[in-house]
């Protein structure tokens, strides 16, 4: 009796902790080994820095030399008060919610109606496939430079344009400087966001579109009421990286408009980060903006995910 | 969900740990002002600096068996003081810069990445004896120590391409360039007879910088003041708003493009002027037949009474240095007379010593189109040397492009605006 129960009560034992051990490493265990070395990147490379930036964004924090006796005191929310009533960076905010208002839906309309055309047997596709995806894989500088000469003053564009061309030109005029920028962008990206959705397509079963065609659709029906809903997860997706992708913006004002001008009018606040924390040395500043950014790209991302994915 | 927050958690905890637990490490020993040994020196990528470097630290090492120096140009990045300060922070600064700007100097010392001048027993009294202790001043902290060594400056005067001059019918020799009246109609002379698409064109964009070469030198020979004095903004006056008016006239009647130029527009002809220093000598000699006026002023001063911006470079020992006595010992070597006479030989740019014309008299005299820099050399104006600076400079430059070059509001306004943020910045200090 003795024995049954001790042996009830180890079992018991061993069987909770099973449960436990199940709890906290799972079926197979040996899958964390696996994912081990991408989570140790993960930490090193992003979550580190993360919680790094956290941190330095409650301080007067400047980068300094190892060893040097400098104060960099605790300003506690400091920075982020200053950062939400600074008028370059809530400038910012706006030039990249303009930006997001051009790019994203002509990013999702353009990528989905091309990778659709790409997705039919027409002549030369491997051409076409090839010319959408150039851009993006071309190097921003390169392209920067031709666009720079195209869109300049004496430019092939106002030259076709003659006294239809803007004044000042392009990249130089407040209206245009940001609305370029979306354009450029939209078309240097257009080839990733093709792709995605040339994959989504493939899943996209080939009987719904011989029961639309049962029914008497036509090809613009069709594409409304088969593809736009079949790709809608790859919709979602784009959506979010062009969404991203607005916010990270860089390159292009630090290039195409030289330092986001005219006058702040291509001013984003990953270039106003690298501006105060990397040429002002004011770290502590830029980490405050940074953990805005973060803020809201996560919300828009959330509120993108909930709406898009509702049913 | 509950595990999912429970790993987020931990990572946050860890991270957290691993930021406590990392300190900005240490630094060199105390004993690193009194070390001797070998040292590295960053020169600039100017090809005829690598040369003039190679050679001085080719001299040293051949006298300094023991505490040889290694040479490298600066590594590239966006610019040099970026490239510098990532490398302070980085704890793997070299000894010695030669080619530190001015403007950094400020944002170096306060990330502790500069050695004070005053660690040496004869550091002070060198600077102000080669330079000149009123000029040598301008090179001071706030807190009243060097932590550079003033090497070399580049004033910035007004290039024109005789050969534009002469096909607008302007006197390639004697060119209407003193008053800004004159400034004014021969650059719309130059641009309405279309020998080139721009009078002048200074780079119109955002960049704290460019100020150093449209407003800064015409500030300069007007007011001879710098951006800052006594800790408050200068630009916020007649004089400053009088230079923005210039400029706003020149943008407005298109005699200087609101579009950045994607090269050297002076060199390629696009622009018939140009504000540079001597380093553009050896650029401009073998492609333009050029001159050399000095910076306009609005009643046309005597040349002789003209200041302009010095865009001037200094010598730097870092805090990283290891063998600062050494750092400190090549700096000397580099700074001799003969020294700067080779740099000047070399470089064509002016060494930062004191009686210029005459010590290298006869340098000047085999190479004339180099006297009027060395004559207004000992007439410059410098950046401020105050906390923030750069900040102060793109508040200022962001009040330029919107006023002057875009019009997009009052001058005055502007100015105003930009120094009420300026003085704000000072007054941090």
């Amino acid at each position: 009796m003795t024995l049954v129960r001790g042996a009830k009560s180890g079992s018991t034992i061993e069987g909770g902790l099973d449960v436990e051990k199940e709890r906290w490493l799972g079926r197979q265990p040996i899958g964390l080994l696996f994912i081990l070395p991408y989570v140790i990147f993960l930490i090193g490379i992003f979550v580190y820095p993360l919680v790094v930036q956290f941190v330095i964004s409650f301080y007067d924090f400047f980068f300094a030399a190892p060893g040097a006796d400098v104060d960099r005191p605790w300003v506690g929310l400091q920075n982020y008060a200053d950062v939400l009533q600074d008028p370059t960076f809530q400038r910012s905010l706006f030039n990249v919610f303009v930006f997001m208002i051009i790019n994203v839906p002509a990013t999702v309309f353009l990528s989905l109606v091309l990778a659709y055309a790409l997705n039919t047997k027409i002549r030369g596709l491997w051409f076409f496939r090839g010319a959408y995806y150039a851009p993006y894989v071309t190097a921003s500088v390169a392209i920067v430079t031709v666009w720079l000469f195209m869109f300049g003053v004496t430019g092939i564009v106002n030259t076709v344009l003659g006294p239809l061309a803007p004044d000042p030109s392009w990249l130089i005029n407040s209206y245009w400087a940001m609305p370029m920028i979306a354009i450029f962008v939209t078309w240097k990206q257009l080839g990733f966001f093709i792709l995605l959705y040339l994959a989504a397509l493939q899943n996209v079963p080939n009987e719904v579109y011989e029961a639309a065609d049962v029914d008497g659709a036509g090809a613009v029906r069709k594409f409304r009421s088969v593809t736009v809903p079949g790709v809608r997860p790859a919709t979602t997706l784009v959506i979010i990286l062009a969404t991203i992708t607005g916010m990270n913006l860089f390159t292009e004002p630090y290039l195409l408009t030289n330092g986001g001008g005219p006058n702040g009018a291509s001013v984003t606040p990953v270039f106003y980060m690298y501006q105060k924390g990397v040429e002002q040395g004011q770290a502590g500043y830029a980490a405050a903006i940074g953990m805005i950014l973060l803020a809201i790209t996560l919300l828009i991302a959330l509120v993108q995910r909930r709406l898009l994915e509702r049913d | 969900m509950r595990r999912g927050l429970n790993f987020v958690l931990a990572i946050a905890a860890g991270s957290l740990l691993l930021v406590a637990c990392v300190s900005d490490g240490g630094g060199p020993p105390e004993s690193a002002n009194t070390s001797r040994g070998p040292i590295e020196v960053w020169l600039s990528t100017n090809p005829e600096e690598v040369a003039w470097g190679e050679q001085v630290v080719a001299s040293w090492n051949s006298q300094h068996p023991d505490e040889q120096v290694t040479a490298q140009q600066i590594p590239a990045g966006k610019t040099s003081e970026e490239v510098i300060y990532s490398s302070i922070v980085a704890g793997n600064a070299p000894c010695v810069v030669l080619n530190t700007a001015p403007s950094a100097v400020p944002q170096f010392q306060q990330a502790g990445g500069l050695v004070a001048l005053d660690t040496f027993p004869d550091g002070d009294s060198y600077v102000e004896a080669r330079t000149g202790k009123e000029i040598a001043d301008q090179y001071r902290s706030p807190d009243g120590r060097f932590y550079q060594i003033p090497w070399k400056v580049n004033p910035v005067m007004i290039f024109y391409n005789k050969k534009l001059f002469a096909e607008a019918g302007l006197d390639p020799e004697n060119p209407p360039l003193a008053t800004w009246d004159e400034f004014l109609q021969t650059s719309r002379t130059l641009v309405q007879k279309g020998v080139a698409p721009a009078a002048i064109w200074p780079a119109p964009s955002s960049e704290f910088f460019q100020s150093w070469f449209d407003y800064y030198p015409m500030s300069a020979a007007r007011t001879q003041q710098q951006l800052v004095e006594d800790g408050k903004a200068t630009f916020d006056s007649p004089d400053g708003v009088a230079v923005g008016n210039f400029w706003r006239t020149m943008y407005a009647e298109k005699l200087a493009p609101q579009e950045k130029y994607n090269g050297d527009s002076f060199k390629d002809g696009a622009a018939a002027m140009a504000s540079a220093g001597p380093w553009a000598i050896p650029v401009y000699k073998d492609t333009i037949d050029w001159g050399v006026v000095p910076i306009p002023t609005e009643d046309g001063k005597p040349a002789d009474q003209i200041y302009t911006f010095s865009d001037e470079k200094s010598l730097a020992i870092y805090y990283a240095c290891e063998h600062r006595l050494t750092a400190w010992e090549f700096v000397k070597s580099a700074t001799t007379e003969a020294a700067d006479g080779e740099l000047l030989e070399l470089t064509g740019q002016m060494p930062m010593r004191q009686n210029l014309p005459e010590v290298y008299a006869s340098y000047f005299a085999t190479h004339p189109d180099y006297e009027q820099f060395a004559d207004q050399a000992g007439r410059v104006v410098e950046v401020p040397n105050v906390q923030n600076s750069t900040e102060i400079w793109q508040t200022f430059r962001n009040a330029w492009t919107s006023a002057v070059v875009f019009d997009d509001e009052p001058i005055d306004k502007a100015f105003a605006d930009a120094a009420a943020r300026a003085n704000e910045l000072l007054a941090e200090e």
